[in-house]
């Protein structure tokens, strides 16, 4: 498994599991998580992939991912 | 053989806080004691040490020696003092010369058969047979000493360890009693009876033969040299000793470690360690040996490729050069490029000057730890639902549990001491539950049944889990008074409404989880009514790709139940290593500072930088397996690892040699030359728990002491090793001591406030949160209130992993670790424990072996989607059919080619519980190993002309 599939893989776990355990808010969940424990190079490199289609993001994963990019901008 | 310098009691102690006070006149003397001491314990208390041989105050009394014997006023004869307890006003008569006749007339039969060697015997000074002698005035043998006796007895000396000499057995039953009642192994006996009796191993095998586990505690209890160390009767009796804490399993066991000047004779378990009250495993008591192996690395060596030999170098040299290759790749590739990682078999002090190292002196968060492949997801599971990243009792708790539940653990051979007090409780009466594919020994052992053995599917604890709350939810088994006082309610009731739905029925989930409804059905109604639950779990929970969910509902089930925050319940994580838990403590993970505080609270942060004197990063750093991936992408660049070895522990052994093989330099800290030094640059050679201070922290939040009994071998503890690269790289470290390096985490680390060496010395260990409001520790958490307030239900759906089993890869493998083995075996390889595990075997169903026309002892070989290894195969019912199971501990399997990428999913810790695997009949080694162990071996060459 390349390093970007092993990223995408991960984020749909997340994503899958967070979508049982936060019914309410899975997306806002899903990034928080990446935030807490991701390093920066991990988020940068899937938000490059959302950028480039994101094609094997879950839905939940691909809109925490977007939502991880417009926090990272507001920040910036 | 007793402990040198301890006083013995004679019996057990008795509560003070539970009985009454008695007071009785011994000798003259008014003596005030619990109500239930014996007269042999209140006459020990009140300094008066009546003779004894049969009695010690680890075992409960026997009453067969008759050397105890007193007089007591208005009670006819001479009853036996250990047996006879005290009462309101009595009075005893210990020193009467009637009672010295009938000592003497007693100790002249057991001197009459033993032999009379004692200026040579090995126990010479530390022998209760030659001091009771004394002690009674014995001056001859009126009966000779040419009768019938056993003085030609055959000695069995085929334990690796210890002897055994019928010669010198007194038939005192304390060997067998110690067996029994401390171990619980019941591997000896009497046999025979009168004159003829004899103590025997199993059924009459020698000692290596028998079902004895070599735990020393026959050993310990022998009052003569019958059961002694070999290492005793090499070196001689011990002059001294320095008591300290093992550097093993999680349990953390103390130690006397017995010396002769500066060399170690023993290591006997320390009476007064709370962690293992006077008891030891085989590795703790006797696998110190490869302290001094001749494998044992001890002068610094670098290369600058790995397909170069090593070159020893100065102690400066190879400072500088780690320092000069950390300076030049950050200034190159960034300072992101380079991380460490801490090591749960090195101090607190060690592993927090590591993660210190990083943060201040490599500016970024790139640590970690080998939690990451066992505990994280305890440490994520319990901080979400309860607030501490941490079990919450201590060891003493399990003698108030009435159902014990065991999930995925296997105690004893895991955490064999822990174990021991379990199965104590057992046989008391307490009823035991355990989730398991296997059917580990703590299933069925003497005197112990598991009243269920829930013998999942690999994979699904969740789904059993769950299955176990809709139980307990669904036949109004909850303790809703608990959960409405101490929980956040609505949480509990949409976590209700969750386990109660149909599909989370045991009935709608057996043909998923391969556990009996009506058998899971019975676990859960023992459990949620059965009194005190205490819930016991390991990695067969943890290790998972739902490893967090799992922790988090066990959490669920122990909340909904009311098994938290008092004596004799409780969520408690057998810690694998021995201070796995002082590893995550100190801020070894790349989320988290020190006492479990994310590294982008700006509040922590700003006090470390105050105390550290620089900017630190607020993002979180890179963990292990994230590491390794960076590395392979080209972006991380050089790796500085204390105490591990991730090549062989770590899954998915190709991608982990990929990744260092990537590196520009890796700085192996290290006792041996193990497997990741054969992608090392630089090797430090690392201090023994023997040679430093320190304090390592247990499963059970018990900070100990580790005390220095010799120098190191090396030059240097591991904490000055850091403490000079670090002042390479340009920080100005100064601590004179590891004292001081506790200060600091105490100063700056909210749970640790109170923890300093003093107050250890004082009070012999404290078990964290150790604070204002309790400044000697927490032994039982959550009592009150939830550390985070109220406690958490998450909703836990069952999630199938991913790793499938199919036409291809049929089995399933899960893998785990022995009792006479630690780990990948670095250093029991490098003892005689060798002699119980000399190779790693895999375990196979009958059914499935026939399948494949395997043979017990057949060559098979082992292949995954990840890779392929071969071992020999060993045809047993313990793993259910479908199931295979192996260990670790040897290179040359290499068990962590087969395991996979798949982790849990909120920390990444591996799934080594479930592997698709095939197995197949095999001629031998495969191509892999061969070259393998070629590489290996082309790697640790040194060059002949060192340098000083």
């Amino acid at each position: 498994m390349s390093t970007i599939d092993h990223l995408v893989y991960m984020a749909n776990q997340i994503a899958r599991e967070l979508g049982s355990q936060c019914p309410g808010r899975p997306v806002a969940a899903t990034r928080d998580h990446l935030r807490q424990f991701w390093d920066p190079r991990m988020r940068q490199a899937i938000v490059a992939y959302l950028d480039r289609g994101g094609e094997h993001l879950s839905d939940t994963a691909r809109d925490a991912v977007a939502l991880l990019r417009e926090t990272a901008e507001r920040a910036d | 053989m007793a402990w040198i310098g301890e006083q013995d009691l004679g019996t057990k102690a008795v509560s003070a806080v539970t009985s009454a006070t008695v007071t009785l006149r011994i000798d003259g003397q008014d003596v005030a004691v619990p109500e239930g001491t014996s007269i042999m314990r209140a006459a020990a208390l009140a300094g008066t040490d009546i003779p004894k041989l049969c009695a010690t105050d680890t075992l409960e009394a026997f009453g067969s020696c008759r050397l105890c014997l007193v007089e007591i006023d208005g009670r006819n004869g001479y009853p036996a003092s250990c047996t006879t307890p005290v009462a309101e006003g009595m009075v005893v008569r210990t020193q009467t010369d009637r009672l010295a006749k009938l000592r003497r007339g007693v100790m002249e039969l057991y001197i009459s058969d033993h032999p009379l060697d004692c200026l040579t015997c090995s126990a010479n000074g530390d022998c209760e047979l030659q001091d009771q002698a004394g002690a009674v005035g014995l001056r001859d043998v009126r009966y000779g000493y040419e009768g019938q006796n056993h003085l030609v007895a055959e000695k069995d000396e085929s334990n690796p360890y210890f002897t055994f000499d019928p010669a010198k057995c007194i038939v005192c039953s304390r060997c067998v009693r110690a067996c029994d009642e401390i171990q619980g192994t019941f591997a000896l006996t009497i046999e025979g009876s009168g004159f003829g009796s004899k103590v025997v191993a199993s059924q009459n095998d020698s000692f290596l033969d028998s079902d004895c586990v070599s735990c020393g505690a026959c050993v310990q209890a022998c009052p003569t040299s019958a059961l002694i160390e070999k290492s005793v009767i090499a070196q001689g009796t011990p002059d001294k000793a320095v008591v300290t804490t093992c550097a093993y399993c999680g349990v953390g066991c103390t130690f006397r470690a017995e010396m002769r000047g500066e060399q170690l004779v023993r290591m006997v378990p320390w009476k007064d360690g709370k962690a293992n009250r006077g008891h030891s495993c085989v590795k703790g008591r006797f696998a110190w040996g490869y302290a001094n192996h001749r494998d044992r690395i001890l002068k610094p060596m670098i290369r600058a490729s790995v397909e170069e030999p090593w070159r020893e170098v100065s102690w400066d040299e190879a400072i500088a050069y780690t320092a000069g290759e950390f300076r030049r790749i950050q200034a190159k590739y960034g300072k992101d490029s380079v991380g460490g990682i801490t090591s749960s078999r090195c101090t607190n002090e060690e592993t927090f000057l590591v993660q210190k190292l990083i943060r201040q002196g490599f500016g970024n968060n790139n640590v970690d730890t080998c939690a990451r492949v066992c505990h994280s997801p305890t440490g994520y599971g319990l901080k979400t639902t309860f607030g501490t990243s941490a079990g919450t009792q201590d060891f003493d708790s399990v003698a108030y549990a009435d159902v014990i539940m065991v999930i995925g653990a296997n105690p004893t051979d895991g955490h064999p001491v822990f174990a021991s007090r379990m199965k104590q409780r057992l046989r008391e009466g307490a009823k035991l539950i355990v989730i398991d594919p296997r059917r580990t020994d703590i299933v069925r052992t003497p005197h112990i049944a598991a009243t269920h053995h829930l013998p999942l599917r690999p994979g699904t604890n969740v789904a059993v889990l769950t299955a176990i709350a809709h139980v307990v939810v669904t036949e109004g088994l909850a303790d809703e008074a608990f959960v409405r006082e101490r929980c956040d309610w609505s949480e509990f009731e949409d976590w209700a409404a969750f386990v109660a739905q149909s599909q989370r029925s045991p009935e709608a989930t057996e043909a998923l989880t391969g556990v009996p409804a009506a058998d899971l059905r019975a676990a859960a109604q023992l459990f949620a009514t059965g009194g005190n639950g205490a819930i016991y779990y390991g990695l067969g929970v943890t290790e998972h790709s739902q490893g967090s969910s799992t922790v988090m509902a066990i959490a669920n089930l122990a909340m909904a139940t009311g098994n938290i925050g008092r004596e004799g319940v409780g969520v408690n994580p057998l810690r694998g290593q021995n201070n796995v838990q002082g590893a995550c403590d100190m801020g070894s993970f790349p989320h988290e500072y020190s006492g479990y505080r994310h590294v982008s609270d700006p509040a922590t942060r700003a006090m470390f930088e105050q105390a550290w004197g620089v900017t630190l990063d607020a993002e979180p750093g890179l963990r292990i397996p994230n590491m390794l991936d960076a590395a392979t992408d080209g972006t991380f660049k050089a790796l500085f690892i204390q105490g591990e070895d991730i090549l062989q522990s770590d899954p998915n052994t190709h991608h982990v040699a990929a990744g260092l093989a990537a590196m520009e330099c890796v700085v192996v800290q290290d006792l041996f030359l193990n497997e990741t030094a054969n992608y090392a640059h630089v090797f430090l050679p690392g201090s023994t728990f023997l040679e430093k201070d320190g304090t390592f922290t247990n499963a059970e939040r018990r900070i100990q002491r580790v005390r220095k009994v010799m120098e190191p071998l090396n030059g240097y503890g591991d904490w000055e090793i850091v403490q000079l690269v670090a002042n390479a790289i340009g920080l100005d470290w100064s601590y004179t001591h590891p004292s001081e390096i506790m200060d600091e985490v105490a100063a700056l680390t909210p749970t640790f406030a109170t923890v300093s060496y003093d107050a250890l010395d004082r009070l012999g260990s404290m078990q964290w949160p150790a604070t204002e409001a309790a400044p000697d520790g927490t032994p039982t958490m959550h009592i009150d209130q939830f550390v985070r307030g109220t406690g958490h239900f998450v909703v836990t759906d069952y999630i199938p992993t991913d790793e499938k089993t199919g036409p291809r890869f049929p089995l399933l493998l899960t893998t785990g670790r022995i009792l006479s083995q630690y780990n990948v075996g670095a250093q029991t390889r490098r003892t005689d424990n060798i002699a119980w595990h000399p190779e790693d075997r895999l375990e196979i169903h009958p059914h499935d072996a026939e399948n494949r026309g395997i043979r017990d002892g057949d060559w098979v070989g082992l292949r995954s989607r990840a890779g392929e290894t071969t071992l020999r195969a060993l045809i047993t019912e313990r793993v259910a059919p479908g199931v295979v199971y192996t260990t670790f501990h040897h290179p040359a399997t290499q068990a962590n080619v087969i395991t996979t990428d798949y982790s849990d999913w909120a920390t990444n810790c591996p799934e080594y519980k479930v592997t698709a695997v095939q197995v197949a009949i095999s001629n031998g080694p495969s191509d892999w190993q061969q070259s393998y162990q070629a590489q290996a071996e082309r790697s640790r060459r040194v060059l002949p002309e060192a340098a000083e």
